[in-house]
Formats: structure tokens, C-alpha cells, sequence
């Protein structure tokens, strides 16, 4: 064991010279840095929230309104393929987060539950059955449909991803320095903007929904007439946003949405040199455009966002090709901003910021300077401690911690994790744990000395013994790191992530830089006893 | 004195240790049940993490006005308000609820401290809903028990059972007693406590595995001693490398405690005393279960529950 195999003395030059290399970046001032040639590590510790400043929010997708607008969707359909069949019904409405529906002729309601059963919902690879809707006949001539469980997860988790996609796009707009946005479970997303101190413009830019939805117009009866109070069922009355004022009556069923278009952009319109936004579809949305267009020339629909009609341009030739433009009121300013929020794209569901954490950069500067006193104070009361106590070993296990210290913090930087201030916490207990393996060794060694054996033997079997309980120990350490990282959220996370580093470099320079250097010091002095003895 | 220092302590250590253990469950039992009552009187002292809420870290030109804050904070909308120093004594904390528990509510709060303490600086800001902070709590404590139950399975691998729930008894000793102290002092128990509960319980498991070790070499060795014997003999020959680590480890946090300010303070204090506690409960709980309980050693028959009378 104490002979100095080649890769030990490798392991240890290697790991002094990573650790240096990939620690240099947090030390060099960044003019250094650029200058230097583009294969050189540049990566920085990646300062937590609480160490840098800055806000962090974690926003949840509102699954009950996913939930409620795919009813609503649900509803229409059905409402529409019985109507389209002449099958007479009544009490069409969502019970208990189910649409139920009453067939006026018991003769009917088997034809009218085939019919259900092919037009509604939509191919869910999958769920039972196949479809993301589940039909009952439950008695008294009624039909119910429900989503099934996998639908509205599917949906949901669609959802985050998509929102993920356009907070980035929005968040890219704001100019915010280098954002993260990561999802969290099912249905959360985590946004974290270091520097930013008030959250307010980014939760106002996230939290708007940008829904955005094509609704015809329901024309039966005037606006003015619903709402002294005959709305028509399937159809709602929506107010007109500031610019365009009035009220609409416009039918619940979208058309197309915003998550259907891919492309969006403002133009002038070649024959009355007016602003006006150009879109295009994807295959989907230009399939039920077309169509929705063919039947309803000549009628208006409501171009609809957050719920207010934007404009409610009248559709005069039938739109097929998958693209088109949106004629209105528009000035160049407006239809670009339309351009700009059609491109981004809608949030599929609203967001509600549930947990929001800011620390101010002022805040996070005196963290920095606490957390790297204490840890500058712990480390050298480690290194006079184990230097007093075991003398030239101790200083051999001090150059094992240096060594350590410097290796911790280059794999850090190099993993980007973050390091937070409970983590410098973590570090300090790190570095006093790490000490504990070459006590050990030590005290193994000083046991098999005082019985007797010669120094060589003593060091060989010294190491071999300890490193048993080394390795035993230092795995419970991991252990409780890993679960840290599994359970925690945040600090917590970073905290526990910095013990795991930690455990794994602590293992290498207790045991083997040591014994590199033990074994150089051996071969040139050939001691009779060993310095602790 | 002789150099290195190491040298000045003794080769061998002679001290009865087991012969402590009945004084030491008495003291282990007394605190644990101190713990318990502070609990079921006072219980721990929960920070917004998993109570919810909102929490404000503000900065005063001078003295921080806490009474006038205090006076403020219900006219701004918050229920429930706390304001307490914080650090210096410029800086005060405050935590309150709102009445929906929304952002929007406590940014509105803020808003009216702002306007009514121009001069004071925010430093911090946490809004906590009520759904993630059920949450924090669920995988919090979920966190906790599962590192107890992943530790008993790898001792169990690597030892006996005895030492497994030995080491399992010990722990949760540390744990109920750190609990205790941070319910006694009411500390705020937030995420990060967990995070210092798990290093404690972490390091503890730490000291159990090197207790078990030296154990389990010394039963081999000493395969007739009677176990009380063996188990003195193994804590005296541990005894030096207990010293010099806790020693260190506390010595390393020293500086935490005294210079990492009012929030790693809490953290730091309690890890200190776990590293105690820790030390403590494996000589004191951890062995005194094994030598109750016995052990199996080799081909022979399990250690009869009997005193033995050879002294060291």
C-alpha cells in the first residue's frame, strides 16, 4: 500500500493540477480571463440567490383553468355534432367536471352515443380506450363525458413545457441577465434572475397570459340585445380592449388558438399601404381555420386576447392556405406589438407565482464576505490544529486539504452547481470531516507503531485499517447529501451538492495525496520512527 | 511538551466507560424528555418556509423602528405580523400574512412600508403560498425520515441489525435532542434547520460507523472478553481520534458561529451541537443498546445480557 504506484502519484499531480486550472477563474479578473486562448477553463462558481442577490420565482400552471377551457372546448362539441345530426337535447352543462347531456328522445340515445363517441375528444395513445374521453350512459336518457386522468396530465404537462418556451422568449425581451427557468414537478416552473432586485417587471411580463384565441361572432342577435339579458347559449359577451372599445357577442368555441400559429409578423398591406399582422398556421390551426372560414364568409369572428376582443375583422374570402392577415385599426406600433405577442405565443394556462424570493445584491455581497471569513477562519484553524497535533503528518494532511479546498471548488465551477451560503456551511463541516480521515490514519498508525511494528509496516497497515472505516463513513455522509439533494429545493439543494463534492474529494486527498506524500518523504529519509510515534 | 503535539497524549487510555452508561441513560432520558415537553409546550418555532407567509429584511437609516413598525405593518394590510432585530440593530425582520396569501398582496404591503419608511432599505423579500410550504414541510420531514431508514439498511448491510438499530436509536436521540434545543431556544426552523438536521444526523452516523468499526475488529479479536470489556478497550483506543475530531470540527465552525452573521448563525449552532451529541450518543446510546441487546460473535452463541466484573 505504501509503495508509490504510478497512477497514485498520476491521481495526485493530475487532480493538483485540475484543481488549480479549473479554480484559477474565480481568482483572475475577467480582462485576464478573456485574453486567455478559448481551451482554458473560464467557468466561475455559480453564486446562489442568496450569495449574488437576486429574485427567484416559482409559478404554478393553473391546471383548473386548463381544465375549464378544455370543457368548454368539450361542450361546444357536442353541442355541435348533435345539432349538425338534428338529435334534439336538453341540460347540455359540466357536472361535477364532467359534461353531461340530456337526449329529449330515449329512441335516440343510443344512435347519439355512437355518434358522441366518434366525434368527440381526440386520439390519446395510451389511455383506455384510446381517446382522451370517457362516455357513460348513467340513465334518465343522459350522456356524460369525462377526460380521463391521463388527458388532462398530458395536458397539463404539455402546458409547463410550452409556458417554459414563451417565459423565455418573453424573459429574452425583458434583456434580464442570463435567466434560468427550469420546470419543477409536474405542473411548476422555477424562474431565477440574478441581479434583477424587484420582480415586479418580470412577474408582470410572466404573469400576463397573452391568450390569444379566433372566435366568430355570433350574430343571431345584436350585442346590444344580449346584454340586456338574451345571450344565446354557447356564446358569450366580451368587452372590446381599450383601443377598440364596444362589446361583442361572440361565440365560447375558439376557432383556432395561439398555440396554433407559427409565425407572425407586421407588414403594410400592399393595396392601402395600412399596418397590418400577417400570420401563418401550422397544419392543424390551417385545417380549422380553412374550414371555419369556407363556412362563414361574409360573417365576422373576434380576434380575442385575455378575454377582450382585439379586433373582429370580417372574413372576405375563405382563408386556406394556412396564413393570412389581420386587418384593424392598427397603427405601426400596435401591429407590431400584436406581431411580437402572436410570436411568442400564448401561455397555454395562467400562471400564479406562488413562492417568490429576492435578496438584494447588497445583502448577497455581505454573505459573500461573512460565508469566505468563516471559511478562510475554519480552514487555517483546521490546518494549526492538525499541524500542532501531528507535525510534519499534520502538514502533509494539510497540503491533502489545500489540495481538497481547491478541488471542491474547481469541480463546482466546472458543474456549474450552485453554491449557496448554507453551502459554505457545508464546506467547513466538509473540510473538518475530510481532516477526520487522516486522523484516523494517524491514530491507526500511531495503535500498529506503539504494538510494535516498523514504520513501514506501521504506515501499510495504518492506511489499510482506516481506509475501511473511511470509506463506510464517508458513504452515510453521502447518503444524507443525496437525500438532501432529492428533498431539498434552493439553498438546500446547493447545500447538499457541495457536501457530495465534497465527500468524493475528501476520500481521494485523505487517502491517497497523503500517502503520495508520505511515500515521497519516506524514500528520502528513511526514518527509524514516524514523526507522530 | 513534546512535538508534534500528539505525542503528549497518553498511549493508552484506561477509562470505564460503560461504567458511565447508567448515568448517562438517566441524563439522555431526562433531556429527551425535556425535549418532548418543550415541544408539546412551545413547539418549534416554524419560519415562513413552512408556516407560508412573507418575510421582509429591512435596513434603517440608525436605530430600526420597531415599534413603529409593528404599529405600521397591520394598517399596511399584513395579519399577524412579527417585526424582531435582526443582526445589527438597524436591521429589523418582519413576517406577516396576508389575507389571500398572494403575491400581489405582499408586494402591496411592501409598497405601503416604502412609501411610509422612505428611508429604509429592503434587503430581502420571501413570499411563501400556503401550497408550497405545506409541501416544504411534507418532503422536509420526509427527507429526515428516509435518511434515517436508508442509514439503518447500510449499517444492517455492513454490521449486524443490533448495530443497525443501534445506530438508528442513537440518531434519533440527536435528533429529538436537537429538535429540543431548537424548540428551547425557539430558533426558526426553517428548510435550511432541515438541511443542519440531516449534516447532524449525517456526522452522527459518521461517528456510529467508526464506533462500529473498531467494535467489530476488537470482537474479532478479542473473541472470549466478555463484550463490556471489549467495548471499553475499543472506546479507549478510540478515545484520542474522538478528541482531536470533534475538536476540530467545532474549531472549524467557530468561526461560522461567530461571523456568519444572523443567517448562518442557526445552522452552524446547531450543527456544533449535533457534533457533541453526535460524539456523545455513540458511546453512550449506540453501544449501551448493543451491550444490552448483544451481539453475535463469530460461530459462538450470542453475549448473554450478564455484568461482566473484569475491569480493564
Amino acid at each position: 500500500m505504501m509503495k508509490l504506484s504510478r497512477w497514485k502519484v498520476t491521481a495526485t499531480l493530475l487532480s493538483v493540477i485540475f484543481g488549480i486550472l479549473f479554480s484559477l477563474p474565480n481568482v483572475l479578473p475577467q480582462s485576464t480571463l478573456d485574453a486567455l486562448p478559448g481551451v482554458f477553463p473560464k467557468q466561475k462558481l455559480n453564486l446562489g440567490l442568496d450569495l449574488q442577490g437576486g429574485s427567484s420565482l416559482l409559478l404554478e400552471v393553473d391546471t383548473n383553468a386548463l381544465r375549464a377551457e378544455k370543457l368548454t372546448n368539450l361542450i361546444e362539441d357536442v353541442r355541435k355534432t348533435l345539432r349538425e345530426e338534428q338529435i334534439p337535447f336538453t341540460d347540455l352543462a359540466t357536472v361535477d367536471g364532467e359534461v353531461s347531456v340530456r337526449i329529449t328522445d330515449p329512441g335516440q340515445l343510443g344512435q347519439a352515443a355512437n355518434l358522441l363517441r366518434k366525434a368527440v375528444g381526440t386520439a390519446l395513445p395510451g389511455a383506455a380506450g384510446g381517446r382522451d374521453v370517457n362516455l357513460s350512459t348513467p340513465g334518465d336518457q343522459r350522456i356524460r363525458i369525462a377526460f380521463v386522468p391521463e388527458a388532462l396530465n398530458t395536458e397539463a404537462s404539455a402546458a409547463v413545457a410550452q409556458s417554459i418556451e414563451i417565459i423565455r422568449r418573453r424573459v429574452d425581451e425583458l434583456g434580464t441577465r442570463e435567466p434560468t427557468i427550469l420546470r419543477q414537478g409536474v405542473n411548476r416552473i422555477i424562474v431565477q434572475a440574478p441581479g434583477e432586485s424587484d420582480p415586479q417587471r418580470l412577474r408582470d411580463v410572466i404573469g400576463k397570459t397573452a391568450k390569444l384565441t379566433f372566435q366568430m361572432v355570433d350574430d343571431s342577435v345584436s350585442a346590444q340585445e344580449a346584454a340586456a339579458g338574451r345571450v344565446p347559449p354557447g356564446s358569450v359577451l366580451m368587452q372590446g380592449d381599450e383601443k377598440e372599445g364596444g362589446i361583442y357577442l361572440v361565440r365560447r368555441r375558439a376557432l383556432v388558438d395561439g398555440g396554433m400559429l407559427t409565425d407572425a409578423q407586421m407588414r403594410f398591406d400592399q393595396q392601402t399601404g395600412q399596418p397590418v399582422v400577417t400570420f401563418r398556421f401550422n397544419g392543424q390551426g390551417a385545417r380549422r381555420f380553412g374550414d371555419a372560414t369556407s363556412q362563414n364568409v361574409g360573417k365576422m369572428f373576434a380576434i380575442v386576447l385575455d378575454g377582450k376582443v382585439i379586433s373582429a375583422p370580417r372574413i372576405i374570402n375563405p382563408i386556406t392556405g394556412g396564413s393570412g392577415q389581420i386587418t384593424g385599426n392598427f397603427t405601426e406600433q400596435t401591429a407590431n406589438d400584436l406581431a411580437v405577442l402572436l410570436r411568442a405565443g400564448a401561455l397555454p394556462a395562467p400562471l400564479e407565482v406562488i413562492e417568490q424570493r429576492t435578496v438584494g445584491a447588497e445583502l448577497g455581497a455581505d454573505a459573500v464576505r461573512s460565508g469566505a471569513i468563516s471559511l478562510a477562519i475554519g480552514g487555517v484553524a483546521i490546518i494549526v490544529f492538525i499541524v500542532l497535533a501531528y507535525g510534519l503528518f499534520g502538514t502533509f494532511a494539510a497540503l491533502a486539504l489545500v489540495t481538497n479546498v481547491l478541488l471542491i471548488i474547481a469541480l463546482m465551477s466546472m458543474t456549474q452547481a450552485t453554491l449557496t451560503f448554507p453551502g459554505i456551511a457545508g464546506l467547513i463541516l466538509t473540510l473538518a470531516v475530510a481532516v477526520d480521515a487522516n486522523v484516523l490514519i494517524y491514530e491507526r498508525v500511531r495503535d500498529e507503531a506503539h504494538g510494535g511494528r516498523t514504520p513501514i509496516m506501521a504506515l501499510e497497515t495504518g492506511y489499510r485499517r482506516a481506509l475501511v472505516s473511511i470509506i463506510d463513513a464517508n458513504i452515510t455522509s453521502a447518503i444524507s447529501a443525496l437525500i438532501m439533494f432529492q428533498f431539498g429545493s434552493g439553498p438546500i439543494r446547493g447545500f447538499a451538492w457541495t457536501l457530495l463534492i465534497g465527500v468524493i474529494t475528501s476520500v481521494f486527498t485523505a487517502v491517497i495525496i497523503t500517502q503520495v506524500l508520505i511515500g515521497w518523504w519516506f524514500r528520502r529519509v528513511k526514518p527509524k520512527t514516524l514523526p507522530i510515534e | 511538551m513534546h512535538w508534534p503535539f500528539i505525542r503528549n497524549l497518553p498511549r493508552e487510555f484506561h477509562i470505564d466507560f460503560v461504567r458511565l452508561a447508567p448515568a448517562a441513560a438517566v441524563l439522555s432520558a431526562l433531556l429527551i424528555v425535556g425535549s418532548i415537553g418543550s415541544f408539546v409546550v412551545q413547539g418549534l418555532n416554524f419560519g415562513i418556509d413552512f408556516r407560508g407567509g412573507t418575510l421582509l429584511e429591512v435596513q434603517a437609516k440608525g436605530v430600526a423602528p420597531l415599534a413603529e413598525l409593528r404599529r405600521a405593518l397591520p394598517a399596511a394590510g399584513a395579519h399577524d405580523a412579527q417585526v424582531q432585530a435582526f443582526g445589527s440593530p438597524d436591521s429589523a425582520m418582519l413576517r406577516f400574512r396576508t389575507e389571500h396569501e398572494n403575491v400581489q398582496e405582499a408586494q402591496a404591503v411592501k409598497e405601503h412600508l416604502a412609501a411610509r419608511f422612505p428611508d429604509m432599505q429592503f434587503k430581502r423579500m420571501e413570499v411563501v403560498g400556503p401550497k408550497v410550504s405545506g409541501e416544504l414541510m411534507t418532503s422536509g420531514f420526509m427527507a429526515l425520515g428516509i435518511a434515517l431508514l436508508l442509514m439503518l439498511a447500510y449499517i444492517w448491510f455492513r454490521f449486524q441489525l443490533q448495530f443497525g438499530l443501534g445506530a438508528v436509536v442513537a440518531v434519533f436521540h440527536d435528533v429529538i435532542l436537537t429538535l429540543g434545543l431548537l424548540s428551547v431556544t425557539q430558533i426558526e426552523f426553517s428548510m435550511t434547520s432541515i438541511a443542519a438536521l440531516l449534516t447532524v444526523i449525517g456526522y452522527s452516523m459518521n461517528e456510529k460507523v467508526i464506533t462500529f468499526d473498531r467494535l467489530r475488529e476488537n470482537l474479532r479479536k478479542y473473541k472470549t472478553a466478555p463484550l463490556r470489556e471489549v467495548i471499553n478497550r475499543s472506546e479507549n483506543e478510540r478515545l484520542s481520534r474522538t478528541l482531536i475530531t470533534g475538536s476540530t470540527a467545532i474549531l472549524a465552525l467557530a468561526g461560522a458561529i461567530f461571523l456568519g452573521g444572523p443567517v448562518l448563525f442557526p445552522l452552524v449552532s446547531t450543527m456544533v451541537f449535533g457534533i457533541i451529541i453526535g460524539t456523545y450518543s455513540s458511546i453512550y446510546v449506540a453501544l449501551p443498546i448493543i451491550l444490552l441487546w448483544g451481539v453475535k460473535r463469530g460461530d459462538e452463541p450470542a453475549e448473554p445480557l450478564k455484568p461482566a466484573n473484569v475491569r480493564p
